[in-house]
Order: structure tokens, then C-alpha cells, then sequence
């Protein structure tokens, strides 16, 4: 009796990654999925010559069905619960790749391999013309080789973007400028969110505050871009320190419905203040920022003052550098924070509110600390955005906005700045890249999300980093991290 | 006789309409450890949020220090050096060891020239934290996470440490642990404790004085060891609770 049952239960533990098993849920999967696109999929409207007419897509549902059987069957397979032939050679070769990896020494080496990679890319290039920028590159990544840090790779890209073969003025302005946007916006509201822990739905709110300041100010007062980004970032300081002060008994979902209903109240107000903002048709003609009063025009701007010819490109790199600039800001600004009293009490108030009371922290400051510097980034991430767009309306501060916003903090690991940096590279740069799929971009957006929910249900970058930890046990403490003990 | 610490005078809190302190009077004075025992729903912890600010007594009056601190803003309180380790332990778990020390320090002014000593003696009193310092807070057992709330208090270095049951949930080896820290603190630096505890037994024998709650109301007192001598203090609280 007692064999028989170990028997049959150990049938039923292997049953699910059994190759017939995972293709008849596969199969389930796929109905699932046929009946739903049914609806959806089946017909398109086309427009003939005098009616709307109908164009069945069969094959449409077809590829869609298809897609979630192979996709459910790989879930089967090699999701979490690993085993089976396919099981095995999965985790052996992630196995490999990590052997490998240390093998050759980790990022020391592979930053080093990398650079010696870039330096010989442009020895070659100085044999035409001097690629002096190649260096954007180089150094940082020398410095990682040193500090034997990964992040030194990314912000070398980042330097190095606007320069690299291939890069067009295309790529730059939809792809370079509008990721970073995003990734100084999920740093600001990683602040508030990820730090803090006050759930913000209403975060766009703080962006328009920044887009609207800039053109106002520059437009009423002739001031420059430079004069009006600090202006504008404390404009959206001062709302966030009023949205801050109704907030501070509420948690929560009360908290993120009152958020919410801020951000839509910033927007129709906008929409309705005709005298002031123009209503619906928004601002237009909004002042370009200078290089030290050095326009971007044809006729004695930036590019004659450097003997060079002039091209729209100039423009859109000096507006890649400053977003860049501002983002890198924003990072260290959070960075340095997150070691002082008021960023632990940010994080302090997110883990236990109770406790942080009884350690003597002052909850208001720090609430109202959190929300006037997360909306002060986002104040400065809208002022760039008008200056670049020359033309802002209220339809760029839907709530569709915040809602990227905090699926790029949540993704990317509440609190982690590597980690949103990621999820902001991979969500706005992923919905770029897949602009072709029109509508069924969406589709993929979505199918990211699910995937990380469910490999990395806590972010791409869950881990969070110490802010002190003494010199000669931080390496126990990081092994320990790593292993799962901590 | 000093002046008393911290002294509460006919101190009343509600829960809305729920009266949890109906006129609670007592004093604990500098240099003493001082322990309040009663049974479950009692209002003990209450007393402790009340002295803290967080309910705030309806009527009547605290004083600490010598001076009124009944209507003062929570932070404030804290800020003249009460260290509250709450029910519940309540340590941070996403943060590491350190960190969770390093926020105890907050409340000290002079924290940068006195965290090194500090976290020494720390490390002192409980050497397992020493060798757990970079895991996080969550992840340390329930005895290791008792003993951090307790050094993260010491941190401020505080003239009157709050305790809300320190033993709740701990095997007694690691009770009798905690218990003599609190002793040794006492009777080394003159540290001014006050204990809420279920363990009876325990707390009337380290305590210099004791205050017995029921239904919110203060119904006996007396030093320690005349409480533990008394017949219905035996038979309410200590049957079984003596190891
Ligand atoms: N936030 C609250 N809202 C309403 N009632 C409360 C609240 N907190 C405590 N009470 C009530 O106040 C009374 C005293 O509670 P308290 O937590 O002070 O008891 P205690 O003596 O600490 O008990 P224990 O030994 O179980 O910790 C209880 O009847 C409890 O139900
Ligand atoms: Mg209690």
C-alpha cells in the first residue's frame, strides 16, 4: 500500500514537465487563445468603394494561435520547474555560460576584452579621419576595467550613441533621446515609489508642470532654456509638496487613487485654461535651448562658430547630451541621497512606517521630502521634453504616461537604478524597435511584462544595494546576498 | 528619593469611542529598570504608543525629563532621547544589519563621532549581529531579529529605553540572553529601562520596580521582589511561567 502511493506520487511530481502533459496544456492554451482572437482577430474593416466591407484573417489567428502553443510548450518545458531532457540541457548550458563567464575572470575581463575591441575600431577609423569621440567610449570603459563595474559599459554606450556606425538622426532622436526621457522619468519616480514607497499613479502630472513652466516662462518672459529648467523643476517641487500635503495620512490604494485623480485634474485643467495654456491646442514654437547663446541655425549659430557645415543633426545631439546630462543627474543626486538621513528615512518609511516613528523620524518631512524631489526630476524630464518637442498639449500627460512610468519602476525592481534604467531601455526602446507591428506592439509590450512577472516576479534588478557595509566584511555580505541567505 | 524620569499622571487614551488607559499613574525613575505586566489586551503596549505620541492621551499628563511632553510631536519625543524597540520587534527587513543600526543612530546628534564605539558595544552585547551584519534584516531568525531591535534602540543612545516584549516568541536560553543585556546595560552604564513583558516571572525578578495592568487601569505596585511575593500575582500570571 504505502509503495503503490510513494509511487503514484511520485508519478504525479514529474507528471507536469512530462513531454504530453506540457503539449496537452499547450493545447489548452492554444484554444483559449482561439476563442479569445475569435472577437478580436478574425475580421478587419476595410473600406471599399462606397461601404465598409469586411476581410476575414485567418491567417492572422492562425500565426497568433501557433504563437501561444510554442510559447505555453516552452513555458512547459523550461519554466520553473525545470527537469525533463530539455530541462537539463537548459540549466546545463546556463551553467556553462556562468563557468565561462567566471572563467575568464568576470567584468574585469570582459570590459577589458571589450575595450581592446573599441580601441582597435578606432585605430582604424583615425586612418581616414580622427574619431576623436571614439574616446566617449574608451575611457569609460577603461574606467570600468578599473572599478571592475558594468555600469561604466552602459554609460559608456550612452556617451558613445550619437556617434556610433549607423546611428542617424532617426535613431537618435526616437530611440537615444526618448529612452533617456524615460529613464530620467523612472529615476525620478523610483524616488517616490521604489525609495519611499508611496504608490503614485499621478506622476505625469509633475511632468506637464515641468513642459508647461518652461514654455510659459520662456514665452511670456523671453527667458532662456537654462534660466527656466530650474524654474521649472521647482515649479514641480511646489506641486508635488501640495499633492503631498492631502496625501500624508493615506497609504496604499487610497494614496494611488488620489494620486491618480491629481494627474487628471493637472490635465483637464490644462485642457480648460484656455487663456493661459492654450487649451487643447497646447503651445507651439517653444524656444530651442543654446549651447552658451550659441544658436542651432544656418547663419552665425553653433556650427559656423566651430567651422563646421551646418547640419539639423547638431541639434539633436546637443539635445541627446543634455537629456543624458539630466539623467545622469537625477542618478547621482538619488544615489547620494539614498546615504543620507532623509533618503534611509525614504526607504525606513517604505519597510515599516511604525518603526520609523519610533527611531524619531519625522513621517511628514520625509513624505513630503520624497514627493517635492521625485516631482522636481519629473519637472526637469518636462521641461526638456518641451524644449525638444518645441510644441507641448495636453494629450502628451495622459494617465497612459504614469502608467508607463511606474510599469518601468515596478519592472525594473522598485528602488534598483540599474534596474529601471534596464526596463526603461527594454520597454520604450523594445516599443521602438517593434514600431512596424503597429498596434501588435502592444501585444509584445505585454507579453514582456507577463514574462518578467513571471521569471522575475520581483523586477528585473531585485537585489537591493547596502548603503554602508565596513570595508573588510563587504565582500561576506555581497557572497551572501548572492546565495540567497540574504 | 531622584525625580522620576518619566512620569505619567492620570493618563487616558481612546481607540475612537474604546477606552484603552482609564487614568494610568506611574513614575520611573533614572538609573531603574521598570516593568509592567498584565494580561493580553491589558493596554500595555497602548501605554507605551501613548508615551510615544502615537495614540495621544485624551487627558491627563506625561513629563519626561521635566518636561510636558504630552502634546509634543512624536519625532519630537523621540528626539529627547526615548528609544522605543516596539511590539513586534519591527526591524527593517529589506535593509542589512548595519543599516537597520545605522538608522538607530539617528537619533543621536553626535552620530558621527559615535557610531564606530557604538557599533562596537553593539557587537559587544550581541556578537551574532557582528557576524551577520551585511544579511538583511527579514532574513535573520526571530531571536537574531529581537536582539537587532534591541541594539538598534542603543544606537540613540537613549537616556529611557522602551521595551514592548522582547521576549515574545524567543526560546529561554536565548530570553535569559536578553534579559541579562538588559541588566549588564543597567547596571554598567545606568541605563534607565522600562519593560513590558508577558513573562511575569522574568521580568519581576530583574526589575527594580513593578506596575501590574489590568483593563487598562494600573492595580498594584511595588519593587520586584514584592510583587513576586504576592499570592494573587502568583496565581495570575505565573502559573507555568516560571523556568
Ligand atoms: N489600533 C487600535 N484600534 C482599536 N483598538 C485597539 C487598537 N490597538 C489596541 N486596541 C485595543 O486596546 C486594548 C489594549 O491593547 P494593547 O495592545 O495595549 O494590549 P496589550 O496589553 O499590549 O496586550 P498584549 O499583551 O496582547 O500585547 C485592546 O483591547 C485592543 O483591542
Ligand atoms: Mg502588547
Amino acid at each position: 500500500m504505502a509503495k503503490a502511493a510513494t509511487a503514484t506520487m511520485q508519478a504525479g511530481d514529474s507528471e507536469p514537465t512530462s513531454l504530453g502533459a506540457a503539449l496537452a496544456d499547450a493545447a489548452t492554451a492554444a484554444v483559449i487563445a482561439l476563442l479569445l482572437a475569435m472577437p478580436i482577430l478574425a475580421y478587419r474593416s476595410v473600406e471599399q468603394a462606397v461601404s465598409l466591407g469586411m476581410e476575414a484573417r485567418w491567417g492572422a489567428i492562425a500565426i497568433g494561435v501557433a504563437a501561444v502553443f510554442a510559447g505555453r510548450l516552452a513555458i512547459n518545458l523550461l519554466g520553473p520547474r525545470l527537469s525533463g531532457p530539455v530541462g537539463e540541457l537548459f540549466a546545463a548550458l546556463k551553467s556553462a555560460i556562468v563557468r565561462v563567464f567566471h572563467a575568464i575572470g568576470g567584468w574585469r575581463t570582459v570590459l577589458g576584452m571589450l575595450l581592446m575591441l573599441a580601441m582597435a575600431a578606432s585605430g582604424a577609423g583615425k586612418l581616414s579621419t580622427p574619431r576623436w569621440f571614439d574616446l566617449l567610449l574608451i575611457v569609460p570603459l577603461a574606467i570600468g576595467v578599473w572599478r571592475r563595474s558594468p555600469a561604466w559599459l552602459f554609460l559608456g554606450l550612452a556617451l558613445f550613441f550619437p556617434f556610433a556606425p549607423g546611428a542617424s538622426r532617426y535613431w537618435i532622436e526616437n530611440f537615444g533621446i526618448l529612452v533617456l526621457i524615460y529613464v530620467m522619468l523612472g529615476w525620478g519616480l523610483n524616488v517616490v515609489v521604489g525609495l519611499a514607497g508611496l504608490l503614485d499613479l499621478g506622476y505625469v502630472a509633475f511632468y506637464a508642470v515641468g513642459a508647461y513652466s518652461y514654455a510659459l516662462l520662456a514665452q511670456t518672459f523671453g527667458l532662456s532654456f537654462w534660466i527656466c529648467l530650474p524654474l521649472a523643476g521647482i515649479l514641480a517641487a511646489l506641486w508635488g509638496v501640495l499633492l503631498g500635503f492631502p496625501v500624508l495620512r493615506l497609504r496604499g490604494d487610497y494614496l494611488a487613487i488620489v494620486t491618480l485623480a491629481f494627474g487628471e485634474i493637472i490635465r483637464v485643467v490644462l485642457i480648460n485654461w484656455q487663456s493661459l495654456t492654450g487649451g487643447p491646442n497646447g503651445i507651439s514654437g517653444i524656444p530651442r535651448p543654446t549651447l552658451f547663446g550659441l544658436e542651432f541655425k544656418a547663419d552665425g549659430g553653433f556650427a559656423d562658430y566651430f567651422g563646421l557645415e551646418h547640419t539639423s543633426l547638431h541639434r539633436i545631439i546637443f539635445l541627446y547630451y543634455i537629456i543624458l546630462v539630466l539623467a545622469l543627474v537625477t542618478n547621482w543626486v538619488t544615489v547620494r541621497l539614498r546615504r543620507l538621513p532623509v533618503g534611509r528615512a525614504w526607504e525606513a518609511m517604505r519597510e515599516d512606517e511604525i518603526a520609523c516613528r519610533s527611531l524619531g523620524i519625522n513621517i511628514t518631512n520625509t513624505k513630503l521630502t520624497a514627493f517635492s524631489i521625485g516631482a522636481m526630476f519629473g519637472g526637469f524630464a518636462g521641461a526638456f521634453f518641451a524644449t525638444k518637442q518645441g510644441f507641448i498639449s495636453p494629450e502628451s500627460f495622459t494617465f497612459w504616461e504614469s502608467a508607463i512610468i511606474l510599469a518601468i519602476v515596478v519592472l525594473g525592481g522598485m528602488g534598483s537604478q540599474v534596474g529601471v534604467a534596464v526596463a526603461a531601455l527594454v520597454m520604450i526602446g523594445g516599443t521602438e524597435l517593434f514600431r512596424e507591428l503597429e498596434i501588435y506592439r502592444m501585444l509584445v509590450f505585454g507579453v514582456a511584462m507577463v514574462a518578467v512577472m513571471v521569471w522575475r516576479p520581483r523586477g528585473v534588478v531585485s537585489g537591493r544595494v547596502p548603503t554602508i557595509a565596513l570595508k573588510e566584511t563587504r565582500r561576506i555580505g555581497g557572497d551572501l546576498v548572492k546565495e540567497g541567505h540574504g | 528619593m531622584t525625580r522620576p524620569l518619566l512620569s505619567l499622571r492620570g493618563v487616558e487614551t481612546f481607540y475612537g469611542k474604546v477606552q484603552a488607559l482609564r487614568g494610568v499613574d506611574l513614575d520611573v525613575r533614572a538609573g531603574e529598570i521598570a516593568t509592567i505586566i498584565g494580561a493580553n489586551g491589558a493596554g500595555k503596549t497602548t501605554l507605551m504608543m501613548t508615551i510615544c505620541g502615537t495614540p495621544r492621551a485624551r487627558h491627563g499628563q506625561i513629563e519626561f525629563d521635566g518636561q510636558d511632553i504630552t502634546r509634543l510631536a512624536t519625532h519630537r519625543i523621540m528626539h529627547l532621547r526615548i528609544a522605543h524597540s516596539p511590539e513586534g520587534r519591527r526591524i527593517f527587513p529589506r535593509m542589512t544589519v548595519l543599516e537597520n543600526l545605522q538608522m538607530g543612530a539617528l537619533l543621536n546628534p553626535e552620530r558621527d563621532q559615535t557610531f564606530d564605539s557604538d557599533l562596537k558595544r553593539a557587537f559587544e552585547l550581541f556578537p551574532i549581529l557582528e557576524r551577520r551584519q551585511g544579511q538583511r534584516g527579514g532574513t535573520l531568525s526571530g531571536g537574531e531579529q529581537q536582539m537587532l531591535a534591541i541594539a538598534r534602540a542603543l544606537m540613540g543612545r537613549p537616556k529611557l529605553l522602551l521595551l514592548d516584549e522582547p521576549s515574545l516568541g524567543l526560546a529561554p536560553l536565548i530570553v535569559r540572553q536578553i534579559f541579562e543585556v538588559i541588566r549588564e546595560l543597567n547596571a554598567r552604564e545606568g541605563l534607565t529601562v522600562f519593560l513590558v513583558e508577558q513573562n511575569a516571572y522574568h521580568a519581576l525578578r530583574l526589575a527594580h520596580r513593578g506596575y501590574v495592568m489590568v483593563n487598562g487601569k494600573i492595580t498594584l505596585s511595588g519593587t520586584g521582589a514584592e510583587l513576586l511575593a504576592r499570592e494573587e500575582i502568583r496565581a495570575a500570571y505565573l502559573e507555568g511561567g516560571r523556568h
